[in-house]
């Protein structure tokens, strides 16, 4: 077909940035990589959680990360590169302070994530997958993240922004500018993208107790449920 | 008769605090590990056979003959692995359902570990769901201090580990041979089957792999019996389950309902499609799942009910589209979507759904020509069952049911942009700008 002549296109196959040498990896978090490594009947298995110490600790998958990775389970860089290029959760380049994620998969981009991605995109100044000069921000246009009955969905740093309005997102990036106190809708207060990425290795920070327990539309059968008196038939009843 | 909606799973997510032990155990927590190590595993496995849970992941498969799968005399540990990856578009069950009832989970997997012999669970969670993560760690940090998991659990000699794993951002590992190889710190890509993970699986060892929302299921049956379990549903679909209702309804959300139930009951319990419109389409079970449309309202949401329809029950995500919506604009979506998350291992699915992309954009815009339609199908006929895995099928489903219910609207992107056919502004929730184009 004329127009189709084919040309490779996959934006998301670039390599790790290896020019930019520097890293804050030292012996403590060599330390807690090891940590990682001997959680798991093979070591090997820690590889994904160590990543994401490397992250929240360079702010990015770092040459000397890799190194360290491959170091502590005794592979090579290229195996730990391979892995590292393959999630989209890896960033290449140094992420901001808060990563900013905005669904544009069919039902959040229907219901106004498309705008959403626009306005953000256009008050941050940078294109997606980009961090602006600052560093304060980075900007991602995520595929469904498994919150659809609060759509149209953001992320900060991981944690839910539910149903979300062109003026909410606006206040959004304000308040995180700004410094302000934020809270995620179902989740804890925001506090950092390299601080998720260390619980997400596996190093909790005792914030699991902040936030609800659920959403309204996570309720809403049950309470329809409560409003009818309807519940799961008694075990006596079914025998 | 049962009642319409039976919250089992979902029936504690606005306790206070619902999240941790001391709420799990005031609501009786934890008693079916007590009853389930007082059997032998073998009998536990029955009771989940006999109860007729089948997998709530998608597949459906029947979740105690999975177990019975496990070899007996293979000297390799067993593994359990919890799929926690979700992450189909439309999907969003089993998040809540950590995130409110995380212990749930830990006393099916220590159920479920038992049965099948297995002393070193995982649970592998999506890393985008920070505070779902959080919740799940803490729940398993209090489950040991409580003496439900680690060594001799609660005086019976049973061991068993549990360990909370974060993904790192890809769909594919949802696939659960995708899933092992990520859980073993590789690139996630499905593996050639046999070897099934019940003979060679995480470590080369017999896995069982399930999804959250089966094992959460397992507490309740040990503690009522198969024959409660069985009293909900319909004849080959039995129990409850969740099903996520998104999109343009007036009131979205979670339901828990036995097997069966319509998308009618559940849009009239709920408050309908959107007010002043009326429904266009909709998925029974996530974007892998054949749309269905207006005509399919009546059919029970179970394996059989929604296989006869031409789809699949999937994971229950309702995601529904009223008639302001451009079903051109959305495939696109989806499609960018397997075209972002497909793995690369397999040509036709790498190759075709980058194809599909650049025809499908052509039909957004008004710019496909005469004969194009087919061509779509065609490069759908190239992708479907081609691949290693299902991610496959699944983009091919949602081109080929969309062009099935409205091949007439593809048509028309032989002239007319999809958004002047349909607005793009009229289906959102707010003022959309009236610039538009699909992202790469």
């Amino acid at each position: 077909m004329s127009g189709h002549e084919f040309q490779s296109f996959f934006p998301d196959s670039g390599e790790v940035d290896m020019t930019d040498t520097s890293t804050s990896i030292d012996e403590a978090t060599m330390a807690e990589l090891r940590d990682l490594a001997g959680r798991y009947p093979q070591a090997r298995s820690a590889l994904l959680p160590m990543l994401h110490l490397v992250q929240s600790v360079d702010g990015r998958i770092s040459p000397a990360g890799i190194e360290a990775c491959a170091d502590v389970l005794g592979i090579s860089t290229a195996q730990v590169s391979g892995v590292a290029t393959f999630y989209t959760m890896y960033r290449r380049r140094p992420g901001g302070k808060h990563h900013v994620g905005v669904c544009t998969t069919a039902l959040c981009a229907v219901m106004g994530g498309d705008t959403l991605l626009e306005k953000v995109s256009a008050k941050l100044g940078i294109e997606p997958d980009e961090t602006t000069a600052d560093g304060t921000f980075s900007l991602e246009r995520i595929e469904c993240n498994a919150a659809c009955d609060f759509a149209p969905v953001m992320m900060v740093n991981w944690e839910f922004m539910d149903n979300m309005t062109p003026a909410k997102a606006d206040k959004l990036i304000d308040d995180l500018a700004a410094g302000k106190d934020v809270s995620s809708t179902r989740g804890a207060k925001i506090t950092s993208w390299r601080e998720a990425e260390r619980v997400l290795a596996g190093f909790t920070d005792g914030r699991a107790d902040e936030g609800p327990s659920a959403g309204e539309a996570s309720l809403l059968g049950k309470s329809i449920a409560d409003a009818n008196g309807w519940a799961a038939p008694k075990p006596e009843d079914a025998k | 008769m049962t009642d319409t909606l039976t919250p089992v799973l979902s029936a504690q997510w606005g306790a206070e605090k619902s999240w941790t032990l001391d709420a799990y155990t005031a609501t009786g927590g934890y008693e079916a590990v007590g009853t389930a190590l007082k059997l032998t595993p073998a009998q536990v496995t029955d009771m989940v056979k006999d109860s007729g849970l089948r997998g709530r992941g998608g597949a459906g498969f029947p979740t105690g003959m999975k177990w019975s799968f496990v070899p007996k005399d293979n000297p390799n540990p067993t593994y359990l692995v919890v799929n926690a990856d979700e992450s189909e578009p439309g999907t969003c069950k089993d998040m809540p359902l950590l995130l409110a009832s995380p212990h749930i989970l830990v006393e099916g997997m220590i159920i479920a570990s038992y049965a099948i012999n297995c002393h070193t669970a995982f649970v592998y969670i999506r890393g985008e769901v920070l505070h779902v993560i959080r919740r799940m760690q803490q729940a398993v940090a209090q489950a040991y201090a409580a003496g439900y998991l680690g060594k001799n659990i609660k005086g019976s000699g049973y061991d068993l580990d549990i360990i909370v794993h974060a993904g790192a951002g890809a769909y594919i590992c949802g696939e659960e041979t995708a899933l092992l190889d990520s859980l073993e710190g590789r690139r996630g890509q499905p593996r050639l089957r046999p070897p099934f993970p019940a003979v060679a699986g995480l470590y080369a060892s017999p896995t069982v792999i399930n999804n959250v929302e089966s094992i959460a299921s397992v507490p309740s049956i040990v503690k009522n019996g198969s024959s409660w379990f069985g009293s909900m549903g319909t004849e080959k679909s039995k129990g409850m389950t969740i099903y996520s209702l998104s999109g343009h309804v007036n009131r979205p959300g979670q339901f828990e309902a036995p097997l069966g139930i319509t998308l009618r009951q559940l849009l009239d319990l709920s408050g309908g499609v959107r007010s002043g419109h009326q429904l266009k389409f909709w998925t029974p079970g996530g974007s892998s799942t054949p749309i269905l449309t207006g005509e399919h309202l009546d059919v029970p949401l179970d394996y059989e009910g929604m296989a006869g329809a031409g789809s699949m029950l999937g994971t229950k995500a309702l995601q529904v589209f009223d008639e302001t919506t451009s079903v051109v604009r959305t495939t696109l979506r989806w499609i960018e979507f397997y075209k972002h998350e497909s793995c690369g291992k397999c040509t036709p699915c790498r190759e075709g759904n980058w194809w599909l992309v650049q025809l499908l954009k052509k039909f957004e815009a008004g710019e496909a020509v005469d004969g194009d339609v087919d061509k779509l199908l065609d490069i759908c006929d190239d992708i479907g069952g081609k691949s290693f895995c299902a991610l496959a099928d699944g983009a091919v489903a949602c081109v080929t049911s969309a062009v099935r219910h409205f091949r007439g609207e593809f048509e028309a992107g032989y002239k007319t942009p999809a958004w002047e056919l349909f607005p793009y502004g009229a289906s959102a929730l707010f003022p959309v700008s009236e610039k538009v184009g699909a992202h790469a």
